[in-house]
């Protein structure tokens, strides 16, 4: 009871300044939205993508975002630690797994409410609309982001006070998890080291999961394959997450 | 309200070992203002780290607010305030929102926590800024703003890792009237850690001073200086080869020591200034020797870490 209280306090603390500026949230999907209109056409127009564009496209899209929204979790964590404000937390008696969940949660509501809008967007360009699938693939998108969120949560703290390293590692590290996880085009197209390389990332296979799901496959082997790298990477990022704070801060 | 035993930390940095804290004993008693004092890296903030739950012991044990830092953690933090180094707002919320949700960590409901905050934000002189964002207040203001965020519980034992450093001498005015009247109208225990040697002297009726580690000295300020420290004399002759006389007579004085002659100028030490120089002036018109000026100073408390450490406080802070 007072882990599910402490959790809702968290949220609604870490949610607030979203809800008292809901615009905020569209500028922070300005790259997605632009890949959406600016790119997408693109590959509307070529043959690069096996199967109807849209339909590939999107679930990438919602990829790019659950890269980068977890990540924005470290982020805002990187800054409390590096003001007084979590150490202040901590002295009170709220339950220190909570304050990791409630700033997870609000990431994720962010991200849904995110993805819905980009769905609800690409639907009129072209994207055809499979409602299990899409709702099982956000279930699934939402799992692997509480993973990225509690690897983002332990780099932070790793870097603070002062923080260098968790720029300078996501910077290194989301790009090359993003291109080479064939968000923007298909890696099959690609040479044989990248599609390698490709097959070693863990990103791929949840966007290939993602793909089935949107197209309402829900028995194809990337849908298995997407679902054990998300549940893997969550396991992981949770079990670190939880292993640092309790070596204190 | 603090019992410390044997309280170590050693911290693992790039592979070698570092013992901030070795071996801390400290009793604290209810209502008391104890001062902790140290030059940087002596190991204050280690200790009220450990002291709050924030850092556990290497080895050790503490009893704080009549449980046990590391098996009752939950009893501890409920019962304890902590106004850290560094703002404890967070920049992106609103200052009232934060106050919210300070009490609800501590179990308030949410309609008793949002009375709660407007009350501390009244008590601090911050009322009708509830909407402002951190980043709004001045420096004096964000300073209320934690205390604000550190009484939320009406804590019996506040912790307070250096309050007014950074601030302006009317905002460290202001802040050490709040502390005050804390203590005034709760009978607060107030720990606190400080490097402003003047402010460990006047505010504190206990200080602790630690250096590498370990409690070198733990009185009231009077009585370290009195102890460790001494007041200073000098008196200038009318003649300078009255000296060597009147060294002699100096060295009768209760507790001189450190007696030297320049010229007409005779230095010297002694226990109670305010006592020894009548009495040393009394001495040297019966002996027949004629004294131009006389001073005295009194400690500081640097002269006591100066006696303890042959080191300034502020060496280390350079």
């Amino acid at each position: 009871m007072t882990f599910l209280r402490d959790t809702a306090t968290i949220f609604s603390r870490e949610f607030a300044p979203v809800w008292r500026d809901p615009l905020s949230l569209v500028f922070t999907m300005a790259q997605p939205l632009l890949f959406l209109y600016l790119f997408g056409p693109l590959l509307e127009q070529g043959t690069q993508t096996p199967g109807p564009a849209w339909q590939w496209f999107v679930p990438g899209i919602l990829i790019m975002m659950c890269l980068s929204g977890p990540l924005m979790a470290g982020y805002f964590l990187l800054l409390d630690l590096i003001g007084g404000s979590m150490e202040r937390l901590l002295v009170t008696p709220v339950s220190r797994t909570a304050l990791l969940v409630g700033r997870t949660l609000k990431e994720f509501v962010v991200l849904l409410a995110q993805a819905v809008l980009i769905i609800g967007l690409a639907v009129p360009l072209g994207l055809d609309l499979h409602v299990p699938g899409v709702l099982t693939g956000l279930t699934l998108l939402v799992v692997f982001g509480i993973g990225l969120g509690g690897l983002s949560f332990v780099l932070a703290i790793v870097s603070a006070p002062g923080g260098e390293l968790f720029y300078g590692v996501t910077q290194v590290v989301m790009f090359p998890l993003l291109l080479l996880s064939g968000v923007l085009l298909p890696v099959e197209n690609g040479p044989g080291w990248l599609q390698t390389a490709a097959a070693l990332n863990p990103v791929t296979y949840v966007v290939e999961a993602e793909r089935a799901l949107f197209a309402g496959r829900f028995l194809d082997a990337p849908v298995v394959g997407g679902a054990a790298a998300a549940v893997v990477t969550a396991l992981l990022g949770l079990h670190l997450a939880r292993r640092r704070m309790a070596r204190g801060l | 309200m603090i019992h410390a035993r044997g309280l170590t930390k050693t911290y693992t940095l790039k592979k070698t070992s570092v013992d901030a804290v070795r071996g801390v004993d400290l009793d604290v008693e209810a209502g008391q203002l104890v001062a902790f004092l140290g030059p940087n890296g002596a190991g204050k903030s280690t200790c009220l780290r450990m002291l709050t739950g924030l850092l556990p012991p290497t080895s050790g044990t503490a009893r704080v607010a009549g449980h046990d830092v590391t098996t009752e953690a939950a009893a501890v933090r409920a019962r304890i305030g902590y106004i850290g180094q560094k703002g404890g707002a967070g920049e992106a919320f609103r200052i009232g929102d934060e106050l919210v949700t300070q009490g609800r960590c501590y179990g308030l409901t949410r309609r008793d926590a949002r009375s709660r905050a407007e009350e501390l934000l009244t008590v601090v002189g911050l009322d009708g800024l509830f909407a402002r964002k951190p980043s709004t207040l001045s420096g004096g203001q964000r300073r209320r703003l934690d205390i604000a965020l550190g009484l939320m519980n009406r804590p019996p034992l506040l912790f307070l890792d250096e309050p007014s450093t950074g601030l302006d001498p009317a905002s460290r005015a202001d802040i050490w009237a709040h502390i005050l009247r804390l203590r005034a109208d709760h009978g607060t225990t107030l720990f606190l850690t400080t490097h402003y040697l003047e402010e460990a002297d006047t505010m504190a009726e206990r200080v602790v001073v630690i250096d590498q580690g370990r409690i070198i000295a733990d009185g009231t300020a009077r009585a370290l200086k009195a102890d460790l420290a001494g007041d200073r004399l000098t008196v200038t002759l009318h003649d300078p080869a009255d000296a060597p006389r009147a060294a002699e007579l100096a060295a009768g004085l209760p507790g001189a020591a450190e007696i030297a002659a320049d010229g007409p100028r005779l230095t010297l030490r002694v226990a109670a200034a305010d006592r020894a120089l009548p009495e040393f002036l009394r001495a040297l018109d019966a002996a027949g020797l004629k004294a131009e000026a006389a001073e005295s100073t009194r400690p500081t408390l640097d002269d006591v870490f100066l006696a303890l450490t042959g080191r300034t406080i502020e060496d280390e802070d350079a």
